[in-house]
């Protein structure tokens, strides 16, 4: 088990390892010269010279490469060129909102989705197991900024019930905090709930086919008892699995919604980079959410020895 | 076990069921979930080709005197030899002016166009590289390492990546949302050459001294139609919406262009007092990516049950 965990992690440096080379060519793709871009319109050749000796422009390829890496293991991501400071301090001051958004989406989509899967797959072929599928259907094809204005319209602007747009921080009290965050989670979780509850239904109905599922029905357990202990717990991994897939969703879509929502995160962050060209920034921004990405699903893998004993490893 | 029941599985062996592709499509349009999604994608491809012919203006023409119209409001514009005609607004317009109904039907050729490309291009790209990387060793190890790469990046950070290199542009656009594409379609395809080498006519082939190229084209490609047909289905929808979701951003093609994030993104700012400026082209948008869905989702019922059985 042990030796497992050990090389789980170890299998995630040559994904990270290969991030971090794209992530750098994408860079030095850049059509433009960095060094003059920052040096702005008025800079002479001088100034620009220098810039490009501090930025490490002028040494090969290879070098500028493992220096990057060097700093980025030292959690220097570099300066950003819009903001003038360092993106780190970016990060530190734009995560909460985002990790806010993606938490409750999280709980929503957890909350939400898999007794929707497990009750669809207990009544399949009935209205009920039809309005779930329907739902599936429609939340993979509605974009989530479509449906995001849609909800603001109805519920923030027609009926009042929330405010616009907007973030109130955590430390402005629990109230204003969740009132502004769960029309953006419940506009995320719309895709990533039609995804998961779709994989729960499917995996709880070929579970439900087994031997020991007949078994426990007739030592005469409870439908319920049944299916949250026994078809549940069996059908666990492919649930799990895709959640952690269903990340790569999130954090695409809170890319977005930051922007509808007006929600000052790392998404918006990001596309400000976009927008601003700031280099640096998008650069740091890819890799994170990457690094994200790859650890959560790391993590996903650990946890089937967990969610299934009969895995040894 | 006894030795009757070992041998059983080997006498009921799967034959591929060979079906005539009339019959696949009669058996794919039993359900209506595929005819109303076939229906759907129709007529959305009818009114982005017919959009001239359906009294459209030009979809980039600014009238600052009737910006922000409602849906159903006529205003009347030079028609170019003295006279004037009047114009029904069926959609309104949008902040500058422009007719959102043509903008609309404008758009659905963009995302038309930016989804087949993709879908092409990812399938092309995607199954060249995934035959040789599931056929040459050496090859698979590195491609592979930098799949994997790609794949752990999320596809709409990638895309605006790239976007943020290049001038905006419809082909840096096609670009950009092709190559988060490309590794998922190489993962197929290479899976589908992994087993399918194992197959006895493929040995067979070898023996005999086919060259490679041969095998790969002759033998093994045949395997992996049905499920790209499948895969190049959800590209489609996928490249649309993320082609959208670009423009929207602000990331995508220039503003001017009719495409229906652009019309959404210039909606963004009077939306509370305005709607309708997002609605039209949310529905429209909404309305291709659920007609692609329900098809691909038939379409892998019946083109691929197994992957079906696994989803």
């Amino acid at each position: 088990m042990a030796a497992f965990v050990i090389r789980r992690i170890l299998a995630t440096i040559p994904v990270l390892g290969m991030v971090a080379v794209i992530v750098f060519l994408i860079l030095r793709l850049t059509p433009g010269d960095p060094a003059t871009l920052l040096a702005g319109d008025n800079a002479t050749l001088a100034q620009i010279e220098e810039i490009r000796r501090h930025l490490g422009l002028d040494r090969s390829i290879v070098v500028q490469f493992v220096s990057w890496i060097g700093h980025l293991l030292r959690g220097d991501f570099g300066e950003s060129f819009f903001f003038k400071m360092p993106v780190a301090a970016l990060i530190a001051d734009r995560i909460q909102p985002t990790l806010s958004l993606a938490l409750m989406t999280l709980i929503f989509t957890i909350v939400i989705a898999v007794p929707m899967g497990v009750i669809a797959a207990n009544r399949r072929g009935t209205w009920v197991d039809h309005a779930v599928m329907t739902f599936s259907v429609g939340g993979f094809s509605i974009p989530v900024f479509v449906l995001g204005y849609l909800l603001i319209y109805v519920f923030a602007i027609r009926l009042n019930w929330f405010p616009v747009q907007g973030f109130k921080s955590f430390d402005a009290g629990i109230r204003p905090f969740l009132s502004h965050l769960l029309l953006p989670s419940l506009t995320l979780s719309v895709v990533y709930i039609a995804l998961v509850a779709r994989i729960a239904r499917a995996s709880v109905i070929e579970v439900l086919n087994e031997d020991y599922i007949r078994t426990a029905y007739s030592k005469g357990l409870t439908n319920r008892v049944v299916l949250t202990q026994h078809a549940l717990r069996n059908a666990a991994i492919p649930i799990v699995t895709v959640i952690g897939m269903g990340v790569a969703l999130l954090i695409g879509g809170a890319v977005v919604i930051e922007s509808v929502y007006n929600i000052p995160g790392l998404g918006r962050l990001t596309v400000d980079a976009v927008l601003s060209r700031d280099y640096p920034t998008i650069q740091a921004m890819v890799l994170l959410f990457s690094f994200i990405y790859v650890m959560i699903n790391m993590l996903v893998d650990l946890s089937y020895a967990v969610l299934d004993p009969r895995i040894r490893y | 076990m006894t030795n009757s029941l070992n041998v059983a599985p080997a006498m009921v062996v799967e034959t591929p069921t060979k079906r005539a592709p009339s019959a696949l499509l009669r058996g794919l349009f039993q359900n209506p979930a595929a005819t109303i999604g076939a229906t759907l994608l129709v007529l959305i491809i009818l009114v982005a080709v017919l959009a001239p012919y359906l009294g459209t203006l030009d979809p980039t023409a600014i009238d600052p005197a009737s910006r922000n119209a409602l849906p159903g409001s006529v205003s009347t514009l030079d028609n170019g030899v003295g006279g004037e005609r009047s114009y029904t607004h069926w959609m309104g317009t949008d902040s500058l002016g422009r007719d959102i109904y043509s903008r609309v039907l404008y758009g659905g050729r963009v995302s038309l166009i930016v989804g087949l490309s993709v879908a092409t291009l990812s399938l092309g790209f995607g199954l060249l590289i995934g035959l040789v990387a599931g056929y040459v060793r050496w090859v698979d190890a590195v491609v592979m390492r930098i799949m994997d790469g790609l794949m752990a990046i999320p596809s709409i950070l990638l895309a605006i990546a790239l976007v943020s290199l290049s001038s905006a542009g419809l082909g840096n656009v096609v670009v950009a949302i092709t190559i988060p594409e490309i590794p998922r379609v190489v993962r197929l395809v290479r899976a589908i050459v992994l087993s399918a080498r194992q197959e006895p006519y493929v040995e067979a082939a070898i023996s005999v001294g086919t060259r490679t190229p041969m095998i790969l084209f002759r033998h093994i490609l045949p395997n992996t139609i049905a499920p790209l047909i499948v895969q190049g289905t959800y590209v489609f929808g996928s490249a649309i919406l993320l082609e959208a979701i670009l423009s929207f951003l602000g990331a995508g093609t220039p503003p001017e262009h009719p495409t229906w994030g652009n019309i959404i993104a210039d909606g963004r700012a009077l939306f509370r007092i305005y709607p309708h400026t997002l609605l039209f082209p949310g529905i429209f948008l909404a309305l291709t990516v659920l007609g692609v869905n329900l098809l691909g989702d038939q379409l892998r019922d019946t083109l691929d049950p197994r992957l079906a059985k696994r989803i």
